[in-house]
């Protein structure tokens, strides 16, 4: 075979069907003593049931009642977040940006699917998708209103391309009708999509 | 300059929805099939044996044949990468592959208990290094990416600068302090950290006049993928 030993296709070798080079690639692994498949399990309970976007929503709404958190958390997240001990896997080096009357943010990875884990978990498939990564950068009103949203006459969009280990969270605007709201209830508003600045907060269903 | 790889793929024109209507609810899924997680974990897993850093199973991913590459989803990109590194590094052979199974074996000393899973998740691994050496560029400064050749350390090797933003005008935003530069890290070249600075590029510059004035990319760019404009 032309590509033996070429290390770029050791992968061809596994089963055709995705589901059985999991398997194969696991048993082999187990086998071997490299990896366990309670370490697995426990991993996949941490991203299916533990971290997701209701810790990035957290953040929010205390940012948006709490002043001082907010300006904290805007000049360096970083420490703030390793405070509150959520600055775990891919999202060591966070930066929390603003969204305005003068500014819409939003956030991509090109090369890859760079996301701030630790506060919204595993990208959504769409985040990953080429057609996101290959649009975000170049027409983001047109992606923006796919998603439903037209940013005002004032607003320049910022596109965020992760291309480092810097990861990125919008912090979106606190809608009129929430105002007076407790933090618990606020939280409620903040979906995944607008922390990533393809959504914009909406009312909790009750 | 070399050949655009297929998972730069920032910039270029697509008409593909991105999602459809029918599709949003089921976005709001985590694993969308049991098979996706078990990549993702096994990757993770795999990946604190040690064998090899972030860089360097990005690169595995980018080095997939380009029709593999436009071919998978994503986890089967995320498993072709790990099985080419796991056979390029000699935890496994194309033999085991091929034959589906392995000699068993007692626990390798770096296998990542179930224990410690939470602790070594929530503590990640920051990428930021204290360096002497003084940041070149002050913010503000007006700076010009790289061609994407000019940032290589290794031949057809490993970059984070998109060819879409390669020789274009930019604008130091703000420097992240010295980080650790994946160009030489994912080649096993050491950590060899750089400053790495946040830089503006508007959209005028990167798609013509028809952008939106105002509009912008922000990207990181290490200093090495950045010269002075006088």
């Amino acid at each position: 075979m032309p590509h033996e030993h070429d290390d770029h296709n050791a992968h061809s070798l596994l089963p055709s069907e995705p589901a059985l080079r999991v398997r194969a690639l696991e048993t082999i692994l187990t086998r071997k003593g490299l990896v366990s498949a309670e370490t697995l399990d426990e991993i996949i309970d941490v991203y299916a049931h533990k971290i997701g976007p209701h810790i990035g929503a957290k953040i929010v709404a205390r940012a948006w009642i709490d002043s001082d958190f907010k300006q904290a958390l805007l000049t360096n997240a970083e420490s703030i977040l390793g405070e509150m001990k959520l600055a775990g896997r891919q999202g060591e080096h966070v930066q929390v940006v603003e969204n305005t009357a003068n500014i819409h943010n939003m956030v991509v990875c090109t090369l890859c699917s760079c996301y701030p884990w630790p506060l919204l978990g595993i990208p959504p498939s769409w985040y990953k998708s080429d057609a996101y990564r290959k649009r975000a950068v170049r027409e983001p009103r047109a992606v923006l209103a796919e998603f439903g949203i037209t940013p005002s006459q004032t607003q320049s969009v910022r596109v965020w391309d992760s291309t480092a280990e810097m990861r990125y969270l919008v912090l979106p605007m606190m809608p009129v009708a929430a105002a007076g709201c407790d933090e618990a209830t606020l939280a409620r508003w903040v979906t995944r999509d607008c922390m990533v600045g393809t959504g914009i907060p909406k009312a909790p269903q009750i | 300059m070399s050949q655009q790889k297929p998972h730069d793929m920032g910039g270029m024109l697509d008409d593909t929805i991105i999602i459809s209507t029918d599709s949003r609810d089921d976005e709001a899924q985590i694993f969308h099939e049991p098979w996706h997680a078990r990549a993702l974990a096994v990757t993770l897993a795999a990946g604190a044996l040690g064998k090899w850093n972030l860089d360097a199973s990005r690169f595995a991913r980018e080095c997939l044949p380009a029709d593999d590459y436009k071919k998978f989803s994503y986890y089967e990109k995320w498993l072709a990468g790990l099985c080419n590194l796991l056979v390029t590094h000699k935890l496994i052979t194309r033999e085991e592959i091929k034959a589906g199974t392995a000699e068993s074996a007692a626990p390798h000393d770096r296998m990542l208990k179930p224990e410690i899973v939470s602790n070594v998740l929530a503590n990640g691994g920051p990428v930021r290094r204290d360096i002497a050496q003084k940041s070149q560029f002050e913010i503000g400064a007006r700076v010009r990416t790289k061609r994407i050749s000019d940032t290589l350390l290794v031949p057809d090797g490993h970059t984070r600068l998109p060819a879409y933003a390669a020789g274009k005008q930019a604008v130091i935003r703000d420097c992240h302090g010295a980080h650790i530069l994946p160009n030489a890290h994912a080649h096993f070249r050491g950590e060899a950290p750089e400053p790495l600075y946040q830089i503006a590029i508007s959209a005028a510059e990167l798609w013509g006049e028809n952008a939106v004035a105002g509009d912008e990319v922000i990207l990181d760019c290490w200093e090495s993928y950045l010269e002075a404009v006088r």
